[in-house]
């Protein structure tokens, strides 16, 4: 059940865009006063929250001959151009870089999907000697502070003779422990005589899991890629740590790097980090319903 | 969620039983090459490291020099490392500042967007979306915003107030980071708390307006008590997070920290310590067990204050 549709439950109800009133979640009337209230705080937030996008895009759009620095500032820009994402490009490959990135998100989404999926299947569903160590062993996995096990990462990816790869930048996070232990919560809600007449019929250990469980769980599995995804794309100390040459970086490291050797011009790094966060809006906007879902299964269930 | 997950695999319901364990018959090896890719990850890349960072923080270990016991000689040192102090201090001032406003912030602003009017949609998602964007995004947003030419000291000029060196000042930096951290950080416990808000009993509101209480008044006696745990784990979890921090003081404060490294938090030290070729890899260590060490006890230290509560 996601968290959108307990806060509403009524949110197809079409009366509102007939009637004048507006009516709360009760149907009971919201008072004009009240409302004015609400929409001015609501706008308020909206241009805190919003607004430091906007004032970053509108930057990006600004030619090279306009006052970025004005006071009182100038909202939009005069004479709108594409220029410095030409310019940004000419800079660092940050085309590249996004592909990088693209590369070891998607990477992380497939891991996770079916790594997760395979190791809470066999941590909820199949039965053997040691189950409850493996599960153990995951929420321990789950508990470790990421920020304090670096160095010693850094180091076991060394010894693998990983290091400054996109490989190594994957790794330690293509199978969360909690993407698993979400996936193995997900399985354990299922009904057991679904598959018991599978097993009936003669199906084996893996048909039941890819035909049977497996497409019954999909709302978690979504969960887990989106937020696979966002977590590779957006993630910035591991990557800084593993990769040391700037033709493998990825996106937020190269804007690291953009934004340390180019700190001059705001115009170029306020384009990459546009186009470091087009598209994760784009994402978001499309799948937003999922990510409060997943917010809502992470941690309300605490 | 660690102890529910872990009771729960302990109490199978008695009639699926049967099929279980004749499905061990058919394929004794599966299970394990079910769970075998996770539990690699997880036990390579999570906990051999947390082993050897807790043993590596006993010895003189560097990024390509194998390291002998030293026995506590780290955390001596540690000790008498002025930057050090400094990290720890950092570290927790910002769990001070960041964590009430997390707590609180939140909760309004759920309170704000819980009432279904027209587009509340699109403002919850609005809210949310510094959540999904990247922190090194949102780090150099805040750089150009808090610049000494940039669009906060625009309008702060503009209004006859004046430019602020946000950036500059040692403590400015640090109080401007944690206002970034609390703005990302809005919308993901707002989502949290809206779900707890959902689950409060319209009931007791219009009990306490019958008893003539007012909006402040029910919000103290029906909605705080209501959501009381949920604020505890909020303040969990965003204590965990801001003791750890490093993204956003790293973006705004620069590699090495800000003016003489006064804006250095633990996991910067960390950072900057263990890595390169002359890493180090064991002081780094000693480091990161006193991370361990303090996350945990500020777990246990909100959860501890939770339970007192209620008794």
């Amino acid at each position: 059940m996601s968290v959108l549709e307990k806060v509403r439950p009524a949110a197809s109800r079409p009366a509102v865009a007939r009637e004048p009133r507006v009516t709360d979640e009760h149907g009971r009337r919201v008072r004009a006063g009240e409302l004015v209230l609400r929409y001015l705080l609501l706008l308020a937030v909206l241009a805190l929250t919003v607004g430091p996008f906007l004032w970053q895009l509108s930057t990006s759009l600004k030619g090279p001959t306009e006052d970025i620095f004005s006071s009182p500032p100038k909202f939009l820009p005069g004479d709108p151009t594409l220029h410095n994402y030409e310019r940004v490009a000419d800079t660092i490959p940050v085309w590249d870089y996004a592909l990088n990135s693209l590369k070891v998100a998607t990477a992380n989404v497939v891991t996770n999907c079916a790594g997760s999926a395979l190791a809470g299947y066999a941590l909820a569903r199949l039965r053997y000697r040691g189950r409850r160590a493996a599960t153990l062993a995951f929420v321990l996995a789950m508990l470790v502070p990421v920020e304090g096990i670096i160095i010693a990462q850094f180091t076991t990816m060394r010894e693998l003779g990983l290091n400054n790869t996109l490989i190594g930048v994957i790794l330690p996070g293509c199978i969360g422990a909690m993407n698993v232990l979400l996936m193995r919560n997900a399985f354990l809600n299922l009904p057991y005589e679904i598959e018991e007449a599978a097993y009936v019929d003669g199906a084996d250990v893996w048909q039941r899991f890819l035909r049977i469980a497996l497409p019954s769980v999909k709302g978690t599995v979504a969960v887990v890629a989106i937020f696979a995804f966002m977590g590779a794309w957006d993630d910035f100390l591991w990557p800084l740590i593993v990769l040391s040459d700037p033709s493998k970086f990825t996106l937020t490291i190269g804007l690291n790097y953009l934004h340390g050797t180019f700190a001059g011009d705001e115009r170029l790094v306020a384009a990459g980090t546009i186009i470091a966060v087009a598209p994760l809006i784009a994402l978001f906007a499309c799948l937003q319903r999922y990510f409060f879902r997943g917010v809502g299964e992470g941690a309300v269930k605490g | 969620m660690a102890t529910s997950t872990v009771s729960r695999a302990r109490r199978p319901a008695p009639k699926v039983r049967r099929p279980e364990q004749r499905v061990r018959r058919q394929l004794a090896t599966s299970p394990w090459l079910f769970a075998a890719p996770g539990l690699l990850i997880a036990g390579a890349f999570i906990l051999y490291p947390f082993v050897s960072t807790l043993v590596n923080a006993f010895t003189d270990r560097r990024t390509l020099i194998p390291g002998r016991f030293v026995g506590l000689a780290n955390f001596r040192e540690l000790l008498n490392d002025d930057m050090f102090w400094i990290g720890l201090r950092n570290s927790t001032l910002y769990v001070v500042g960041v964590v009430p406003a997390l707590v609180v912030l939140p909760l309004l602003l759920a309170l704000l967007v819980q009432k279904n009017i027209p587009g509340i949609t699109f403002f919850r998602s609005a809210f949310y979306t510094p959540v999904v964007a990247s922190i090194v995004v949102v780090g150099l947003i805040w750089v150009w915003l808090l610049d000494e030419r940039g669009l906060v000291n625009s309008l702060l000029e503009a209004i006859g107030v004046g430019r602020v060196g946000f950036l500059s000042d040692q403590w400015l930096l640090l109080s401007s980071a944690m206002a970034v951290t609390v703005w990302k950080g809005l919308g993901y416990y707002m989502i949290i708390y809206l779900a707890a808000l959902a689950n409060v009993p319209r009931e007791l509101h219009e009990a306490a307006a019958v008893d003539g209480a007012g909006a402040v008044r029910r919000f103290l006696t029906v909605t705080v008590p209501a959501v009381r745990s949920t604020m505890v784990l909020v303040g969990a979890l965003s204590s965990v997070a801001a003791f750890k921090v490093f993204s956003e003081v790293y973006l705004m404060a620069g590699p090495s920290g800000g003016p003489a490294g006064e804006d250095t938090t633990l996991v910067m030290l960390v950072q900057r310590t263990g890595t390169g070729l002359t890493g180090r890899v064991g002081y780094a260590s000693a480091i990161s067990v006193v991370v361990f060490v303090v996350t945990v006890a500020l777990m246990l230290l909100v959860l501890r204050a939770d339970r007192r509560d209620e008794s």
